[in-house]
């Protein structure tokens, strides 16, 4: 019966045989690579059975929790698996109070379903995506669409109460998918119309059209070009840097007009904006520097026999130094691809290394709506007042948002700064995301909270069912400070 | 080294918390504070012996069932087997498939018989046995996966329905199915009987031979599953919406042909499409209440 790779487990008398990877019946003990541990117990279940009511995990900073009552200022409880009262008018699942510096300080834990929410998603790459506007599709459902693009970066925003409950019930169904996905940091493959299939994944490279992105550009074409013309002084009499959106040619550029390069007779094809500088070299795509030219040589015309000379050394590096090739002219003034000299490799390598790593990054966005805040107080508005007058700060599964100005409790959160599993659904569809609300107990009790429920720290650090974690180092500690900072997550270290 | 079953209250102080090996209870009893304390002591005491009750004849009961077969020694493996026959006949089924809902129904038995309550559950893994004293009544919340806490809906049983079992069964659950219904949910008059027809109204959730769908023989994933070389699923890829119905079809004619005698109503739910077959005022609730569903805007 026993597979050779098998363990038997002891742990009770079942016996189970545990292949490696697996977990026995119990799903508490596996065989890791051959040695039998036993893995976290109760996360998964018990948030099941207790949604909306009692089991809450913790982030516990910096240490595992050694059983003691620990201090209010070190325990953070989230709202992870807190449970949410929704659709009633009645208190939040948690409201725990803790004493920060001789404060009495009050968090208030709830989980909010969101049918207003969606992620914002920041997809480093120049590669063309497709066409602005255009929708975004997983599993052949819309669900977003592509968003102005910023530097260096193609967006996309997804989710949104029109496609998770505006349209079909698949198109719902898969929108909430996606985005569960997408904050839970799984990879999601998304594609666009037109354009290309993407496969994003927080925190990681991007894939266009099965490339895996690596790097992001340093600037534009035209901008490589000031930023490295004196690098090249001497060592090369042109250089193209080739870009989908500007490439730069460095005899005729501001930059080389400055260090006197001399004209060399290159003829670009694309539309010139001003000297040096080129729209339209060639169409959008995946290749060089966001084009979808393969050979560099593609968007040159014939070099002008009156200016050029034969022996010209002529450099073409995309925006990202990942695609170069290095010409001499021929007596027929026609480039021959020739070895990368040693002294310009160098400048290629130097642009690669200016580039950074190219990611995707994700940002939930939701807005706490009435209901959400009723279960704060009893008169929901002050809730928006108190954040808007920085006296309540709000965080998310414990990691800092970004609230946006304006009406309403609307936050964004870059959910690599949140904890595991933080995010679930409901079949609206909605997503069910978890919102703290921590401010001073005075403050609390002034803003008609619910005093009767606070309840202190330590009478809800013992028992099983809670998950400790180590906090985010890169998140400010939500319990720190008097007076939380407003908007900026980084601002309150 | 033989872990000692684990009894403790839960940190609300209410509900009773049981485990050993792969058994996990969660109880709640609701009457008189005595009489839940009775009901909790014999809920433990009745408890210790379970699991090695099982064990002991655990290669009888891994096999397949059939009808005139040999007698199971233990009352929980009895009621195991009694659940499943009825199956044996047209299925492969083995009396494990009802284990979780006959330990549930033992635990709430002892209770019952020791002490006087209005109500209470045993959830053995989502699989729930009831008590409902005359009057009573209770909510019961429906997950779609057992990996993303989500409820898709709400039943509410009342005492003047028959209903004292609850059962979910699906490929994304902690056992194995030979279907690929996200979640299948059977009401049923005891909860043994409940948890038998949710894995055979699983399995027939099916579209056989379907290129998206990953199956593996169960042996590779568990040595000793009592599924053997049948094949399991994995992964479900992406389904049109023709064979979305296809697969619940094919599970809602299963479905049918078990209400009889004791199984009352059933709710299969795949990608976010639910059937319920079955006459049960509670299921015609809870399908009201996933249609009002759909135009909720909160947050």
């Amino acid at each position: 019966m026993a597979d050779d790779d098998a363990i038997r487990c002891d742990a009770c008398p079942v016996l189970c045989y545990i292949k490696p990877g697996r977990t026995g019946a119990c799903d508490r003990y596996a065989n890791d690579n051959g040695q039998l541990i036993r893995i976290d117990p109760h996360v998964v279940l018990d948030r099941a059975v207790s949604r909306g009511d009692s089991v809450v995990p913790f982030l516990d900073r910096n240490r595992e929790w050694d059983g003691n009552i620990v201090s209010g200022s070190d325990t953070f409880v989230t709202a992870i698996g807190a449970g949410t009262t929704y659709p009633d008018y009645k208190p939040a699942p948690f409201i725990i109070s803790s004493e920060v510096q001789g404060v009495d300080m009050v968090t208030v834990v709830t989980e909010g379903i969101f049918s207003y929410c969606g992620v914002k998603l920041k997809i480093d790459t120049d590669r063309y995506l497709g066409p602005e506007t255009n929708l975004v599709r997983a599993q052949g459902e819309p669900v977003g669409h592509v968003t102005t693009s910023e530097y260096g970066s193609q967006m996309l925003s997804l989710g949104g109460v029109r496609h998770l409950t505006g349209g079909s019930r698949r198109e719902g169904t898969v929108t909430c998918e996606t985005l569960l996905n997408l904050c839970d940091r799984k990879p999601v493959e998304l594609t666009i119309d037109e354009g290309a299939t993407v496969v994003v994944e927080a925190g990681k490279p991007p894939v266009v059209d099965g490339m895996r992105e690596e790097r992001m550009r340093v600037g534009c074409g035209s901008a490589t070009i000031g930023m490295f013309a004196k690098q090249w002084q001497g060592k090369v009499d042109e250089v193209v840097v080739v870009d989908d959106h500007i490439t730069g040619v460095l005899s005729e550029h501001q930059a080389g007009k400055l260090l006197g390069i001399p004209e060399t007779g290159i003829e670009m094809k694309g539309r010139r904006s001003t000297p040096g500088r080129y729209f339209r070299v060639a169409e959008p795509g995946t290749a060089w520097g966001g084009t979808n030219i393969d050979d560099p040589l593609s968007i040159l015309r014939e070099f002008d026999p009156k200016i050029a000379w034969p022996k010209l050394r002529l450099l073409m590096v995309s925006t990202t130094g990942e695609q170069h090739a290095y010409f001499e002219l021929d007596e027929g003034l026609r480039p021959v691809e020739k070895e990368l000299p040693a002294s310009l490799a160098e400048s290629v390598a130097r642009i690669k290394e200016n580039c950074e790593p190219a990611l995707s990054t994700v940002l939930f966005m939701a807005g706490a709506g009435g209901s959400l805040r009723a279960g704060v107080t009893e008169n929901p508005v002050r809730l928006t007042h108190s954040v808007r007058d920085a006296l309540t700060r709000v965080t998310c599964g414990g990691a800092p948002v970004y609230v946006w100005p304006g009406g309403g409790i609307t936050f964004m959160v870059d959910v690599s700064r949140m904890p595991e599993r933080a995010f679930g659904y409901v079949p609206t569809p909605a997503l069910v995301a978890p919102i703290e609300f921590t401010l001073k107990l005075e403050d609390y009790a002034a803003l008609g909270g619910y005093m009767d429920h606070v309840r202190p720290l330590d009478s809800i650090l013992h028992g099983e069912g809670r998950r400790h974690l180590s906090a985010n180092p890169e998140n400010p500690w939500p319990l720190s400070g008097a007076k939380p900072a407003r908007s900026d997550p980084r601002s309150d270290q | 080294m033989r872990e000692p079953a684990q009894m403790r209250l839960l940190p609300d102080g209410r509900r009773l918390h049981l485990h050993d090996g792969p058994i996990d209870l969660i109880i709640e009893a609701f009457g008189a504070a005595s009489e839940v304390n009775a009901a909790y002591r014999a809920a433990a005491a009745r408890f210790v012996t379970v699991l090695d009750e099982l064990c002991g004849e655990l290669s009888f009961l891994r096999q397949p069932a059939r009808t005139g077969g040999p007698r199971a020694a233990g009352v929980i493996a009895r009621r195991m087997v009694a659940a499943v026959v009825p199956y044996c006949e047209r299925n492969f089924i083995t009396p494990m498939a009802a284990v979780a809902g006959a330990v549930a129904e033992e635990i709430l038995g002892s209770m019952t018989s020791a002490a006087s309550l209005s109500r209470a559950y045993v959830n053995n893994g989502g699989d729930i046995a009831l008590h409902l004293a005359p009057g009573e009544r209770f909510l019961v919340g429906m997950v779609e996966r057992p990996d993303r806490a989500s409820l898709f809906g709400k039943v509410e049983l009342h005492s003047t329905e028959p209903v004292r079992g609850i059962a979910t069964s699906g490929w994304r659950g902690r056992s194995f199915s030979l279907g690929i219904a996200d979640a299948v949910t059977v009401l049923a008059d005891r909860a043994a009987m409940a948890d038998a027809a949710a894995t055979i109204i699983a399995n027939a959730v099916d579209l056989p031979g379907h290129p998206n769908i990953a199956r593996v023989p169960a042996r590779d994933l568990a040595p000793d599953s009592d599924l053997g070389d049948r094949l399991v699923t994995q992964e479900v890829g992406e389904l049109s919406s023709q064979e979305i119905a296809a697969g619940l079809d094919a599970g809602v004619v299963v479905a049918d042909s078990l209400l009889a005698e004791g199984i009352r109503s059933a709710a299969l739910r795949l990608r976010g499409e639910t059937r319920v077959v079955g006459a049960s005022a509670a299921l015609d609730r809870f399908v009201a209440s996933e249609k009002s569903s759909r135009s909720l805007i909160h947050a």
